[in-house]
């Protein structure tokens, strides 16, 4: 271009329209985009399926092989970005290009690297969008998972667990239908907003023709200096009874899908919770903890002084009464009997049109070896849970989370295995 | 139209002469950093391609002039009727050639101007010209008295605009990134309504600007052939996807419904169709390589 070289006209900054206008202009001599250096194949990069190898240099890196995905047991990180997927194929055979497609780029992304490297032709986009270009990899890790509605989308019923199916309606759901089911999932979670959206982004872009976002959500945790759980909105400690991560065998029991071609991965719950942070600000302290059966400050439940000290929700007090309320959420979660690994994040997006409250509350999400888990602690809050009339459950999906992946293998493979 | 600060070019014979306006508003987007080293390479030969291009943008400018004649005149003539029904057909013209159209840094708002545009630059309503002020004219105000100047000097720019446009020498970069920049159109500001504000017709220029897209695609197809068939394939079918949308929204006589009358999942089916096109039609910069 000859424009170019003129170092008082790059100096300034300029859009591409105008560049657009001046370089309309066309004078003579005009230089046509030169080529790059040596045979550079597709630009984009993303149909060369080649094993890309966890680095072992990068710092804050979480591993992407392994047997299981990461983002599950992972320690989980400051900040989410979770978008649901619908396909726009209908064949098996194109999900599984998607998974091989996508396999090396999770990688690189969870690498901290580009996730597609440069070329030298300018007169193409780049690969890699570039924003999480300088930071490192931030502990990204990627989830991918399945919805029931796949499954039907590409006729492969015979495929689909038993377990995964769409979750029943529970007392007070508010369903709305733009946050609600997905054929794909793909959690994002690092120490850094930016790497976990960029993650998101690159991956949706370089399978553009194949996928398209239903919905997403971007969500924060922060975590106290002196350790212990993060607190949501309402100010409580979120995720306290978790099994511990480096507990297998517990993991087995409430984690891991230990049967079929899901074998190693694990059930996913999303549950976008409104909550009413106007009408809990005007809570009493004493309510709000009896809306949770837990100290705010501590954490620990009613009876008990820290926050991971073991209770029985059965014990009363001398005058019979129950020492945590049977109407708290911790006493109807925990009398469910069943168990979960929570993995939630707090949003605030703004305000709600209709009401000028606060739009924010809690990404729910929970791994288990079965949805059904979930259902059973859900069903028990029911209509008791004090809670409910604080929030409104606004959205809802549950995803198959695969396997991990081995070296030299792709994500998703055993599905593709199975018959 | 797009929002962007206005460079003072002057083009004379094909001689540029650049005088930097005003950039200050101009996108936070550097210039191509590796573009300077690439002047000493070898260039591939598009001078039949360009030539095609020239030739299609200039039958476009001259449809343009007549038919922007017939609307001013109905327009003056105080036929309301017969100038609502030549506007938007007249201004495709415009929308397919859009690359080129726009060049032309100040014709372009005169022309192709909306409200928000011209008061985004600082100006005042009385300094609004062009086809949205006598949109507004016709849809809103219903009549055209009072607007006969405006209908001259929308004639007089327009034949400005057709003088100028002769001595434009297409560059391969006006082709590739004018493909990408017509969808961006699209996607900003017709699928949101927000170009024909008033007439709603959006979706005349929102058809004009994808068949802009598409014949660059054509002209280019054998270089891209050459380079990559599956990006042709992919863009025959991308283009066909966009096409056979935009087609169930087609009137009887040729034309398009309003925009009031598409749902948000039509606006959204045709948004996503325009940008899985996008992606794909972004790569044809490889046949500059």
């Amino acid at each position: 271009m000859t424009v170019s070289n003129d170092g008082k006209w790059i100096d300034k900054k300029i859009s591409r329209r105008d560049m657009l206008k001046l370089t309309g202009m066309g004078v003579a001599g005009v230089a046509i985009g030169a080529s790059g250096l040596g045979g550079v194949m597709k630009v984009m990069g993303y149909d060369v399926f080649e094993p890309v190898a966890d680095s072992t240099t990068a710092v804050n890196k979480v591993d992407f092989y392994g047997k299981h995905q990461s983002g599950i047991i992972t320690p989980v990180q400051t900040n989410i970005y979770f978008a649901s997927l619908d396909v726009l194929f209908t064949s098996k055979k194109e999900l599984q290009e998607l998974f091989k497609q996508w396999t090396p780029l999770v990688v690189r992304l969870m690498n901290g690297e580009l996730m597609v490297d440069l070329t030298k032709n300018t007169r193409v986009p780049t690969g890699d969008t570039g924003e999480a270009d300088g930071l490192d990899a931030s502990n990204l890790s990627i989830t991918i998972g399945v919805g029931p509605s796949l499954f039907d989308k590409l006729g492969i019923q015979h495929l689909k667990p038993e377990e995964l199916k769409d979750l029943p309606h529970f007392p007070k759901d508010q369903l709305q239908k733009e946050f609600t089911g997905g054929d794909l999932c793909i959690q994002a979670c690092a120490d850094d907003p930016q790497v976990a959206f960029h993650a998101v982004r690159n991956l949706v872009r370089a399978a553009s023709g194949k996928v398209e976002i239903k919905w997403s959500q971007a969500g924060f945790n922060s975590f106290p200096a002196g350790g212990g759980s993060p607190r949501n909105l309402f100010a409580f400690k979120d995720g306290t009874v978790n099994p511990s991560s480096t507990d297998e065998k517990d993991l087995n029991k409430v984690v891991w899908v230990d049967k079929g071609w899901l074998k190693g991965g694990s059930y996913l719950v999303a549950r976008k919770i409104q909550m009413h942070l106007e009408t809990w600000d005007r809570t009493s302290l004493k309510d709000q903890e009896a809306t949770f059966g837990r100290y705010r400050d501590s954490g620990a439940p009613f009876g008990k002084k820290k926050e991971f000290d073991d209770f029985d929700v059965e014990t009363k007090d001398s005058n019979g009464e129950y020492i945590m309320p049977d109407t708290s959420h911790v006493h109807l979660a925990r009398k469910s009997g069943a168990r979960i690994l929570r993995r939630s994040y707090s949003y605030a997006s703004g305000v709600m049109t209709n009401t000028g409250a606060h739009d924010a509350g809690l990404l729910f999400i929970s791994f288990q070896k079965d949805p059904a888990q979930f259902t059973t602690v859900q069903n028990s809050l029911g209509r008791m849970d004090k809670m409910n009339e604080y929030i409104t459950h606004r959205g809802s999906a549950v995803f198959a989370c695969l396997p991990g992946v081995s070296k030299g293998s792709y994500i998703g493979e055993a599905l593709f295995n199975a018959l | 139209m797009k929002k962007t600060s206005l460079l003072s070019v002057l083009v004379a014979g094909g001689i540029l002469m650049t005088g930097c306006g005003n950039t200050d508003e101009a996108k936070k987007e550097d210039k191509p950093a590796t573009e300077q080293a690439e002047n000493t390479k070898k260039e591939v030969d598009l001078s039949a391609e360009l030539t095609a291009y020239q030739k299609f943008a200039l039958e476009q400018m001259d449809q343009f002039l007549i038919e922007t004649e017939k609307f001013v005149n109905a327009f003056k003539a105080g036929d309301i009727e017969k100038a609502k029904a030549a506007y938007a057909p007249a201004r495709m013209y415009f929308e397919r050639s859009e690359p080129i159209a726009e060049s032309f840094g100040d014709l372009d708002p005169r022309i192709d101007g909306r409200l928000a545009d011209i008061q985004e630059e600082g100006k005042g309503e009385e300094e609004w010209t062009g086809y949205h002020k006598l949109e507004h004219a016709l849809w809103v105000e219903n009549k055209t008295a009072g607007y006969e100047a405006i209908a001259d000097k929308l004639l007089a720019d327009a034949k400005e605009l057709h003088a100028l446009v002769q001595t434009v020498e297409v560059t391969p970069d006006v082709m590739i990134t004018g493909a990408v920049d017509l969808l961006n159109e699209v996607s900003t500001s017709k699928i949101t309504g927000e170009e024909e504000i008033y007439s709603h017709t959006d979706l005349y220029d929102f058809k004009a600007n994808i068949e802009g897209a598409e014949k660059i695609f054509e002209i280019l197809r054998p270089k891209l052939e050459a380079k990559d068939k599956d990006l042709v394939a992919t863009l025959d079918e991308k283009f066909k996807a966009v096409d056979d949308l935009l087609a169930k929204h087609a009137t009887a006589d040729g034309g398009y419904v309003s925009y009031k009358e598409l749902t948000e999942e039509n606006t959204k089916a045709l948004a996503a169709a325009v940008n899985q096109l996008g992606e794909p039609l972004s790569q044809m910069g490889i046949i500059l390589e």
